[in-house]
């Protein structure tokens, strides 16, 4: 059943990728031509479409030659009674390339999958990249926080693959893969280089795991071959989160499988305030990224202009690097690192009490200051 | 060096050392010592230090081997800041207790086909069961006001789910401590903003695993940690979770405080708690007051001083 499939598929996709030639163009650095590039914007739900709304204004004032494209992506059901997004959704994002993206409510009713599921499975989703960097003038224990945590985001314990084998035990299926876990390395190796990050860490318990963990181990070593110019370690996930909270200045870019990386995010997010503050990318086969806050719809204050939308921002900063527009990402980054060391104007989680609008505006301003 | 401190302290306990470095027992199958296992199922309480990672093929790790004589099912390690060792965090004070006989470490892996493996978590509704109604009488025993579920049952459903479950049942009789669910990554997100807002936090191996090194981690490390293991018909043994540090064995340089608070844990275990709370305060005032500190504390006196120092509280105190 399930298996044959996915060796059909695995065979199928091998041929595939011999005939069209390497995949590394995903993860190699875009150079938009001058001319405006269309983005597909998802603004969400809950604060979603204000902290767009904001994101939009600020890329106005900086003249960033994009152009938004607006989709919704609540599921439909297709024919066959499958679960999909829209697809005047799809068509957008498979032409432009390029989504934003800001909270999707968790949808309660029965048999409805969750979006960002569906959206990674749309897309083959498999990176989720969260660049963790101190913000200066927002406190957290630490100040030199500069690292990424790259997840493979399609596989590993998350197959939702479970047994009842006997009443009262319960089995949980965690798959690895050869194909997944090089794909993600080599991800993680092209996005130091692309970046200028000195090191990778593979993140794993091989010790314990050694066959699944010692898998993506192996695809990691082999991978590393063909970087010689960027270092790379290996570290079991309970002495990096052991480190880690003791002195995240010695990581760098961390690479792991799925769970392992669920948690890391998480936890670096903390290291730099929350997910408020905190930006983050899916990285697609075919090219596609569609970048997006990972803090929740806050419906307590949505529609009442208190939304801050740092997080978003930073999201389309990664967007923008992505797309290769560096200048942009710099004005606009710096636009709103300014905003929130000066501490004049900061939206009430960063410990202020001005309106989204004003944060907003605030940012509008310095980023025209620097034209 | 704790030994001293025991004696120093009058401490009602007398020692008996015993090896557990893995033998092959009748049939070829790796066990520990049979002079070891009698004098624990004899004594029931158990101190260790750390044990090398064996390096010769088919030798069994040690901890595994004694996990398994003793079906040592709960791993308990309280974290308190220790004023004095500076860390990013003032104020933690919580306890992980982690489920420690399955889970994501059942061992159980196989290769589907070229390049796909598998591995297998189990949880048991047993395994589950026991340790939630460990973690509820350990917060009702040392006076904690709540446990914490630590879980992923909205990805794991089935797995996660029956461990959720369980500790739900268990909540229903032991009203008098509160308790609450949170995925692991939430708690791991607010852990490192705000690790107050924790207390009793009981969870699956993995996430255990994980867990009580990122609390160690916010404490100081595991050269200050305590760490208890307890086990089946009345077995527990108490032991420092740091390496053996081979680099500086037997020159005087060690920090025996990871040991000498698992002993401290231990007393509690016993029901000493007296005894326990005039070596902890010792130990704890040492470290404060930064006269007396080894190494890795940021001082520059030998083990031996330390330890004297800490003897010479604990006699002033009576």
């Amino acid at each position: 059943g399930d298996t044959q499939i996915f060796l059909l598929w695995k065979s199928l996709s091998q041929i595939l990728s011999r005939v069209l030639g390497a995949v590394k163009s995903q993860t190699q650095p875009r150079t938009f031509s001058r001319g405006v590039h269309t983005v597909t914007l998802i603004p969400g739900d809950g604060i979603g479409p204000e902290i767009s709304t904001a994101v939009m204004k600020i890329f106005e004032a900086a003249k960033v030659p994009i152009q938004w494209e607006e989709r919704n992506v609540t599921a439909i059901k297709g024919p066959g009674g499958k679960w999909m997004i829209p697809p005047e959704a799809k068509e957008s994002m498979d032409r432009s390339k390029i989504g934003l993206k800001g909270p999707l409510k968790t949808p309660i009713a029965a048999g409805h999958p969750s979006m960002n599921l569906l959206l990674r499975k749309t897309f083959d989703l498999y990176a989720n990249v969260r660049p963790c960097v101190s913000i200066e003038g927002y406190k957290t224990p630490y100040t030199d926080v500069d690292l990424v945590t790259i997840r493979e985001n399609t596989e590993g314990e998350y197959s939702g693959i479970e047994h009842v084998i006997v009443d009262g035990v319960v089995q949980s299926i965690k798959l690895i893969t050869e194909q997944a876990s090089r794909r993600i390395a080599e991800y993680a190796f092209e996005y130091a280089r692309n970046n200028q990050r000195s090191s990778v860490t593979a993140v794993h318990k091989a010790n314990i795991m050694r066959m699944s963990d010692g898998l993506f181990l192996r695809k990691c070593r082999e991978v590393a071959e063909n970087y010689k110019d960027v270092k790379f370690t290996e570290m079991y996930l309970d002495t990096v989160c052991l480190n880690m909270v003791q002195d995240p200045t010695q990581f760098d870019v961390l690479v792991m499988p799925n769970l392992y990386g669920d948690i890391l995010s998480d936890l670096c997010a903390g290291l730099i305030g929350g997910l408020g503050v905190t930006p983050s990318g899916n990285i697609g086969a075919n090219g596609v990224a569609i970048f997006e806050s990972v803090h929740g719809t806050a419906p307590d204050i949505a529609g009442k202009d208190l939304a801050n939308p740092t997080a978003l921002l930073l999201s389309a900063v990664m967007m923008l690097r992505h797309m290769g527009l560096h200048a942009d990402a710099k004005k606009i980054e710096t636009a709103c690192y300014d905003t929130i060391r000066d501490k004049k104007v900061l939206t009430k989680d960063l410990g202020g009490n001005s309106k989204c609008s004003e944060f907003t505006t605030e940012i509008c301003r310095r980023v025209q200051d620097m034209d």
